[in-house]
């Protein structure tokens, strides 16, 4: 085994990694040192543009078949750290003026972005579940940040024991797989594989874990709650980065160890799964009045399009999901850093839509920017959103399952609902009283309009006369 | 000309850009009108240049290329016959609909004017792409800017009005998505080299004979966006909300652009591309479309408001045009096409003259007016006439439409019997009626309410943008086939070649492989046996 070689193709988690060091060190010795959060966006951005380069690469396994790099691992590393780098920056002002902008803070994101790293090219069940738990564990600290209200404790709390008990699920599918195969190796699992009793618990209770991480109905109920009582920006960090690395993780575990075989068909499963996730997670939305937990609804029912890719269970499929969950990154980090600005104005409890009357017309391009947002995760063209729902869809009609897609474009229909509420306050609606918004920082500013550019141009780059991004991912899945 | 026609439907977007830079209020209305008045002269080359003998040829073609391999979705647009005048009467209604707003708009200006613009772009872009992706993006884009125009500068009820014109047409345009995308998957198997393939000129064409069970289920789902676009009844009830709600441009560009897709999708996709579907179901949907000539004029005799009015006009209007469709001879569809253009023009004109009363005396109800025309003779003439051209006056546009409709509908096979076209000449009677009625009422008689003895006539801007449209219900009433010359070859070319389709399709098929309710359907199990008696005999 070549050392070096299998230490730069997890490079992006290296680097990540001993920043979280370096800034836990600094921070210990002095406080408020503000050359961490210098450390953290600086690694943060090394680590992406070295993935960049790795969606480009070959690909393979590295550590005796721990991990894979290249292909859907490579993309999955430039999701997370796409949303891990935008949430850090969006974060600053935010955290700023909750007085929780201090080292300790970044150090937890990183290390959770090295879980997720972990996670999204983890060729092994126990490195799936020690980068799983690496996460999760510094999620369940960032859960509780805001410590004074009643809302972060309960986020907490709840994120943790919920958290916790998914985890003996997925150890217990873990164990029982091992059991059934003799195997951890995703490849060699594939090939032990028999339709036994055994194995099939096993990758059920596999899978009931899963669900649980990606929020699929019914093994839901955490998220409105923690992504309530979450710091917002951290929220973003959670629905995005936390929730894309679970869904790499998931599509290597579905294409890697289930084979295609009787044994590995759980294709009904992830379909019924998807259709409650769609509906439920979408009806309960439209019932929301505060706007954080209307998008934490709001991506229950996104869990339950992108569930719609894998139950294709073709290249198109994976692929699509893949798109999907570049788009969402950028919509959603883009829709939850606008909501963070807003609730900076006004203190905590300024997430009721109600508050949001008039605000639209206040900083135009805030209103802007959320209005794209909220179309893209609406999935109206030309938004980046509509194309990632349209390869998901596309996939599953290939695939023969098209009931399953019109259940999709009703519930999104249904779910444009909920979206376009938003902007009917903003604009539509008078504003209760006059006051004047604080100038959004430059940096910030700025953020958010690249997210709200990318988030038109990826919409529109497939007639671009460029290499176009679905291609270079459809490349992933060619052999 | 390939990349004019890409300047023309691309231009307004630089209006928006520029909004960026220009801050006064006086400025964004200029750009707008600078802007929207270049569309229209860039576009008037098009019309010039077009071949008028190889109307079914899409000319001016941008071809893109696939957007990665083995799926033919591209960029692709041009304009044929039946695109070219509903791409000419969009770039005209440029320039009107912002000289209509100038001052009557008054709050958030860049954003108004950057709606309209990107409405513009939206409309003129389906019109003109002939990829059924790329037709699709531009379709839904539509909804985006028309949500916003009549959610903030809208009426009273705007909100309600808003969401669901917004709700109601993406329902049905996500169900045209999943059969879209099963179009693309069925047609590329056909073409051999794709995987997926939306270009419309293939899937047009005669090499692409989808079996029965599939045409069925996709003719469904894309008539049922389209007509609830049109819209049809019984899917006609978000309509007159969102055109007494919108704000006068926003109520022009609906009536006169925005309904046109559903009415365009109907020719441009269900007729050529699931022609046994199409066929079979025309009687049904003829009768759907007689049921909204009829019940549209009646609830329009009864309306107070003269713009609820009108948009009720609007649904008997187009219950013609979808009778004319579904009656699939060339009579008929030219004489539907050139509807859609009438209609445009009439119906816009009289939402622009709504409007401009609305803007002075601040109501529609028509038992606020009455005596009008002695105060305001210009405005009672322009009014006149946009009511005469509505109603079909011979002479006028509108007489030539609903002649061709009614004519080809009395001779098509399809419809078994003569009942449409002597329900839908009804409809004309019926619309004289009640804008006669609704005329006299506004213009006649003693002037009852103190308020209307202000009244100011007409001024130069006012005049000036309904003057074009007048010209052109004249124009068109008098010389049609000035108009109607552009789509003839495309008319003819499609129904042939759809009647041929269907037959090739029909003999692809054995009856007992299908379905029952397919069968039935098509009454297979008939042809069939009639087909093995000429066996027989031969």
């Amino acid at each position: 085994m070549d050392y070096l070689h299998d230490l730069q193709v997890f490079l992006p988690g290296i680097v990540v990694a001993a920043a979280g060091l370096v800034v836990i060190m600094l921070d210990a010795f002095k406080k408020g040192m503000k050359i961490t959060y210098g450390i953290t966006t600086g690694s943060l951005a090394i680590a992406l543009l070295i993935s960049i380069q790795a969606m480009f690469g070959e690909s393979g396994t590295a550590f005796y078949g721990m991990i894979v790099y290249g292909g859907t691992g490579a993309f999955g590393t430039f999701i997370v750290l796409l949303g891990a780098l935008f949430c850090v920056i969006i974060s600053r002002e935010y955290l700023s003026d909750l007085n929780l902008h201090n080292g300790e803070v970044y150090a937890m994101i990183l290390f959770a972005t090295t879980g997720m790293l972990g996670l999204a090219v983890s060729n092994d069940l126990i490195s799936f579940f020690v980068s799983l738990e690496t996460m999760s564990i510094c999620l369940y600290v960032l859960a509780g940040l805001i410590k004074h209200e009643k809302t972060g404790a309960e986020a907490a709390l709840k994120y943790f024991l919920l958290g916790a008990f998914s985890t003996g699920f997925l150890l217990y599918g873990i164990a029982l797989i091992y059991g059934a195969t003799g195997h951890t190796n995703l490849n060699e699992i594939a090939a032990a594989a028999e339709p036994t009793l055994l194995f099939f618990a096993g990758s059920g209770l596999l899978l009931v874990g899963i669900f649980f991480k990606i929020a699929a109905v019914p093994f839901h109920m955490w998220t409105p709650d923690v992504y309530q009582g979450t710091p917002t920006t951290l929220t973003a960090f959670m629905a995005t980065a936390a929730k894309s690395a679970t869904f790499v993780a998931f599509i290597l575990i579905l294409s890697r160890m289930l084979p295609e075989t009787e044994a590995g068909d759980w294709t009904n499963v992830i379909q019924v799964v998807a259709i409650i996730t769609m509906i439920v997670g979408n009806l309960i939305a439209l019932a929301q009045d505060n706007v954080k937990r209307m998008l934490a609804y709001s991506s229950i029912a996104h869990a339950g399009y992108l569930m719609v890719g894998l139950a294709a269970g073709t290249a198109a499929g994976y692929s699509g999901v893949l798109y999907y969950l570049f788009a969402y990154t950028l919509m959603n980090i883009g829709a939850f850093g606008v909501i963070a600005y807003y609730e900076r104005n006004h203190g905590l409890d300024f997430t009721e839509i109600d508050s949001y009357a008039g605000l639209g017309f206040k900083v135009p391009v805030m209103g802007v920017a959320l209005s794209v947002f909220l179309f893209s995760l609406a999935g109206i063209p030309p938004m980046v959103g509509f194309l990632g729902k349209y390869y998901v869809f596309a996939a599953a009609v290939h695939a023969g399952l098209i009931p399953l897609v019109i259940i999709g474009v009703l519930a999104s229909a249904a779910s444009v609902y909920y979206y376009l509420r938003v902007m009917v306050y903003l604009y539509f609606k008078e504003a209760h009283k006059e006051y004047s918004l604080i100038t959004p920082g430059l940096v910030f500013k700025s953020s958010l309009v690249i997210l709200a550019v990318l988030t038109v141009y990826y919409g529109i780059e497939p007639v671009l006369p460029t290499t176009g991004l679905i291609e270079l991912i459809t490349s992933y899945y060619a052999a | 000309m390939e990349l004019l026609l890409n300047i023309t439907i691309y231009l307004p977007l630089l209006g928006v850009v520029a909004f960026l830079f220009i801050k006064k209020d006086e400025a964004v209305k200029w750009t707008s009108l600078i802007i929207t008045t270049a569309t229209f002269f860039l576009s008037l080359p098009l019309l010039f240049n077009f071949d008028v003998a190889n109307s079914a040829v899409p000319q001016y073609l941008t071809e893109g290329t696939p957007i990665f391999a083995g799926m033919d979705i591209k960029y692709l647009v041009g304009l044929d016959g039946l695109s070219l005048l509903l791409f000419m009467l969009t770039t005209l209604f440029g320039p009107i609909v912002i000289l209509a707003s100038w001052s009557s708009i008054k709050k958030s200006l860049i954003g108004y004017y950057s709606m309209l613009l990107i409405l513009q772009t939206a409309s003129l872009g389906v019109f003109a792409s002939l990829d059924l992706v790329v037709f699709y993006v531009f379709f839904e884009l539509s909804l985006i800017p028309m949500y916003f125009l009549i959610g903030i500068w809208g009426g009273r009820d705007k909100i309600k009005a808003t969401i669901k014109f917004f709700i109601y047409t993406l329902v049905g345009s996500l169900i045209m998505l999943v059969a879209l995308i099963y179009l693309g998957y069925n047609a590329g198997a056909a073409t051999g080299i794709y995987e997926f393939s939306s270009d419309w000129r293939f899937i047009s064409g005669a090499e692409y004979t989808p079996g029965l069970v599939e045409q069925t289920w996709m003719f469904l789902a894309f008539a049922l966006a389209f007509c609830i676009k049109v819209p049809l009844f019984p899917f006609h009830t978000w309509l007159p909300w969102a055109h007494t709600e919108a704000p006068t441009a926003g109520s022009v560009v609906l009536a006169a652009i925005m309904l046109k897709l559903g009415t365009y999708g109907l020719v441009r996709v269900c007729l050529p591309v699931f022609p046994n579907a199409f066929m079979e179901f025309a009687p049904l949907m003829a009768v759907l479309a007689v049921i909204g000539i009829i019940y549209g004029a009646l609830v329009a005799m009864v309306q107070k408001d003269v713009k609820k009015l009108v948009a009720y006009s609007s649904v008997s209007h187009l219950g013609f045009v979808v009778l004319g469709i579904f009656a699939f001879n060339t009579i008929a569809v030219q004489g539907a096409i050139i509807q859609m253009i009438n209609h445009g023009l009439s119906t816009g004109a009289l939402f622009l003259v709504v409007g401009m009363i609305y803007d002075r005396r601040h109501t529609r109800m028509i038992s606020d007016f009455g005596g009008v025309a002695k105060k305001m003779p210009v405005y009672a003439t322009m009014f006149m006439i946009a009511t005469l051209a509505s109603i079909g006056l011979p002479g006028l546009n509108g007489f030539v439409g609903e002649f061709l409709i009614l004519n080809g509908t009395f001779m098509s096979v399809l419809y078994d019997n003569k009942v449409y076209a002597i329900l839908g000449a009804t409809g004309v009677i019926l619309a004289a009626v009640y804008m006669l009625w609704m005329y006299q009422r506004v213009f006649f008689g003693p002037i009852t309410n103190k308020e209307n003895e202000k009244l100011i006539d007409l001024n130069a801007r006012e005049i000036g943008l309904l003057v074009p449209l007048v010209i052109f219900m004249v124009w068109i009433g008098i010389r049609p086939v000035d108009f109607t010359q552009f789509s003839e070859e495309w008319v003819d070319t499609f129904i042939t070649q759809s009647e041929e389709k269907s037959i090739t399709v029909l003999q692809n098929t054995n009856a007992d492989e299908l379905p029952d309710w397919t069968a039935k359907i098509y009454n297979l199990h008939e042809h069939q046996s009639e087909q093995n008696l000429m066996v027989q005999k031969d």
